[in-house]
């Protein structure tokens, strides 16, 4: 696997965290098959995949919600494959609002303390801290019903976080809420898992999400991992089809390859390994890596325009009838408009191929 | 409104009234005289149907001499021993069984909704099937049991307390009902994932998180339980228990007054039963599914 070792900052006092080779079976669907994952101290690994590939089966794996048929996990070296699930003081962060609802904010941070025998007056204190550090320190005697729902997923961050986890697991925590609450709320959840140092399994079907949050994103498919890699090597590099097509906008645009390169709309570009390497193939172009020259004798035209505040996006009809998209800073797309006459030309940044 | 359907259009289509009124309460205003008259009537025969009989048993157990009215009745309740075994019987059976009712349903129901999912609806068959048996046939499938038990368990296999056993299975089906309809109210299966992974083990999870949130349908559980106990004939009387409803029937061939005055009691004990428990019993729809404007 390729690593990239998490930033100085964020190993704190975190422990590491294993996967090996794990399985779970429900009935005949093989929902894990084999998956193994390595987590560095203080790491926030983001795992990615479409829905029903299996992230949440191993999340709950993680967190002792569910068993594994095969394999083990091991945190902080020590194997807790059988540990229960209360046993292994892990916080968790659900999909669904998961606040109890006969208890106030305060009482639902407060709850794994009073578990933990940890006297009234000090866990209250500790409680209302928490609920600041997530920024709720005002709402504590709120009940559930009566905060919206990212209050209620920051309280729930808040109440996983209390009883100071080995580990922070969330299970797309964002999905139920709306688009800008949850780029706000996602950018507090890492300042925060950097400040806190902890260990972090973060699961998502948003790759935006996972590319922005993760030190390391692992792209999940049919149970297994594809990929783990830093979120720009995973971009730029990645090593399987289904990454290189999952992750990012693509152009599949028709090519020759051979000798490690494919030659694709006149541009001879190094060919990434473990994808087709020779004879007609599909290259899996970004649409930052397409660029469009307006030129009366241009064979290809403009079809429509977007703009996308400081970025341009533009899509292309090649002469083949191919459609291309290639993305621009504002400023370089003088000169496009739906109709306009355009060259195509690709830049040499090394591409992943599919067969034709 | 473009469209010919607008509210006048509609207004004059449903009730004939050619003004727009305020939506607010147009909707009351707006019913046909005929409509009015068949509900209430339908109102009255259904209340009739309910209180004639309360009325009835009101009348006849205050009858005093020579046409007065008296409460001798009611106070005569407490000079027939056998009564006051019949009542303590019931109501401690009534007891016991919501007690066993509840240890054996909400731990069960709990853990089929979080950790075997897919055997809900095999509980549930289980749950509902007394309803299709009937009595006689629990009594006589259940009464070598009952006779072993007397014979081999000294006093308190004799007990009438032993009817405990048959009442929680008899009481089954609408304790289910209840239980399970406030469970689905909330999120079983994410709360007791987070109570775990905070630390709780299953009895406090179930004690602490589960339960008071569906107080509601365990409340209503008991009441129904109590009711059912109380109100139970059958096989107490197979069984030759003295409950309740077996010494109500005995009394009534001897003193019919005593006999009335009970049971009037002991419906009037159901009503305020049900009366507290629609009163103080926490609406679960009332917390659920109200959203909040997310702030910005
Ligand atoms: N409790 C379960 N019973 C049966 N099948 C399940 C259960 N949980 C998950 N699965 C199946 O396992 C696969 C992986 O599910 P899941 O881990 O929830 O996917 P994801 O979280 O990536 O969407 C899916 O095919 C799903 O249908
Ligand atoms: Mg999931």
């Amino acid at each position: 696997m390729t690593t990239a070792s998490p930033s100085p900052e964020t190993t704190g006092h975190g422990v590491a965290v294993v996967f090996e080779d794990m399985h779970r079976w429900y009935g005949p669907v093989h929902a894990l098959q084999g998956l193994s994952i390595d987590i560095a101290p203080g790491e926030l690994v983001a795992l990615l995949g479409p829905s029903g590939c299996g992230k949440t089966t191993a999340l709950r794996a993680l967190g002792g919600l569910d068993v594994v048929d095969q394999g083990r996990i091991l945190v902080g070296g020590k194997d807790i494959t059988n540990l229960p699930a209360n046993k292994r003081n892990m916080g968790i962060v659900f999909q669904a609002y998961s606040l109890f609802p006969n208890m106030t904010a305060l009482d639902n941070v407060a709850y794994g303390l009073r578990l933990r025998g940890m006297d009234a007056s000090t866990r209250k204190k500790k409680a209302q801290d928490t609920l600041d550090l997530v920024g709720l320190g005002d709402q504590a005697r709120k009940y559930p019903h009566q905060m919206s729902g990212g209050q209620q997923q920051r309280v729930a961050l808040a109440r996983a976080l209390a009883i100071e986890p080995s580990v922070l697991l969330l299970d797309e925590p964002l999905s139920a809420l709306d688009a800008k609450v949850r780029r706000q709320l996602r950018e507090e959840i890492r300042r925060i898992q950097i400040m806190v140092g902890i260990t972090t399994l973060f699961v998502t079907h948003d790759q935006e999400e996972a590319l922005a949050m993760g030190d390391r994103v692992g792209v999940m498919s049919a149970g297994r991992l594809e990929q783990i890699a830093a979120p720009a090597e995973l971009y730029d590099r990645p090593k399987t089809r289904f990454v290189a097509e999952f992750v990012g906008l693509t152009n599949r645009i028709p090519g020759v390859a051979g000798n490690g390169a494919v030659e694709v709309l006149g541009a001879r570009v190094p060919l990434l390994p473990g994808g087709a390497d020779r004879g007609r193939v599909g290259a899996l172009v970004r649409p930052e890596n397409i660029q469009l020259k307006p030129a009366e004798t241009g064979s290809a035209h403009v079809l429509a325009v977007s703009f996308l505040g400081s970025l341009c996006r533009a899509q292309v009809a090649l002469s083949d009838q191919t459609i291309v998209v290639a993305q621009m800073g504002a400023a370089e797309s003088v000169g496009l408009y739906p109709g306009a006459k355009v060259d195509v030309g690709v830049m040499p940044a090394p591409v992943f191929a599919v067969a034709d | 409104m473009t469209t010919p359907q607008g509210p006048i259009g509609a207004a004059a289509a449903e009730g004939g009234a050619l003004l727009a009124r305020p939506p607010a309460n147009s909707r009351k205003l707006r019913r046909p005289l005929g409509q009015r008259i068949a509900r209430t009537l339908v109102l009255v025969i259904v209340l009739g149907y309910l209180i004639v009989p309360l009325y009835g048993m009101v009348e006849f157990s205050t009858r005093g001499d020579y046409g007065s009215r008296s409460l001798a009745s009611y106070a005569a309740i407490f000079s027939y021993p056998d009564m006051i075994t019949g009542i303590t019987n019931s109501l401690e059976i009534a007891v016991l069984t919501v007690v066993g009712m509840l240890v054996l349903l909400v731990p069960t129901m709990v853990w089929t909704v979080v950790r075997v999912p897919r055997m809900r609806r095999v509980v549930e068959f289980l749950c509902l099937l007394p309803l299709a048996i009937p009595a006689i046939v629990l009594v006589v499938g259940i009464a070598p049991l009952y006779q072993w038990m007397g014979q081999h368990l000294g006093a308190v296999g004799a007990s009438p307390l032993t009817l405990t056993l048959i009442d929680i299975i008899l009481v089954l089906p609408y304790s289910y009902r209840a239980i399970d309809s406030s469970l689905r109210s909330i999120d079983t299966a994410t709360l007791s994932d987070a109570a775990r992974s905070l630390g709780a083990s299953w009895p406090r999870t179930i004690l602490q998180v589960i339960v008071p949130n569906i107080r509601g349908g365990i409340l209503s559980a008991s009441v129904l339980t109590i009711a059912l106990v109380l109100g139970e004939y059958t096989i107490s009387s197979l069984l030759s228990f003295n409950t309740l409803q077996v010494v109500i029937f005995l009394l009534g061939k001897r003193d019919p007054y005593v006999s009335v005055a009970v049971s009037f009691s002991a419906l009037l004990f159901g009503f305020v039963l049900l009366f507290v428990i629609s009163r103080f019993a926490p609406g679960a729809a009332s917390r659920a599914g109200r959203a909040v404007e997310e702030p910005s």
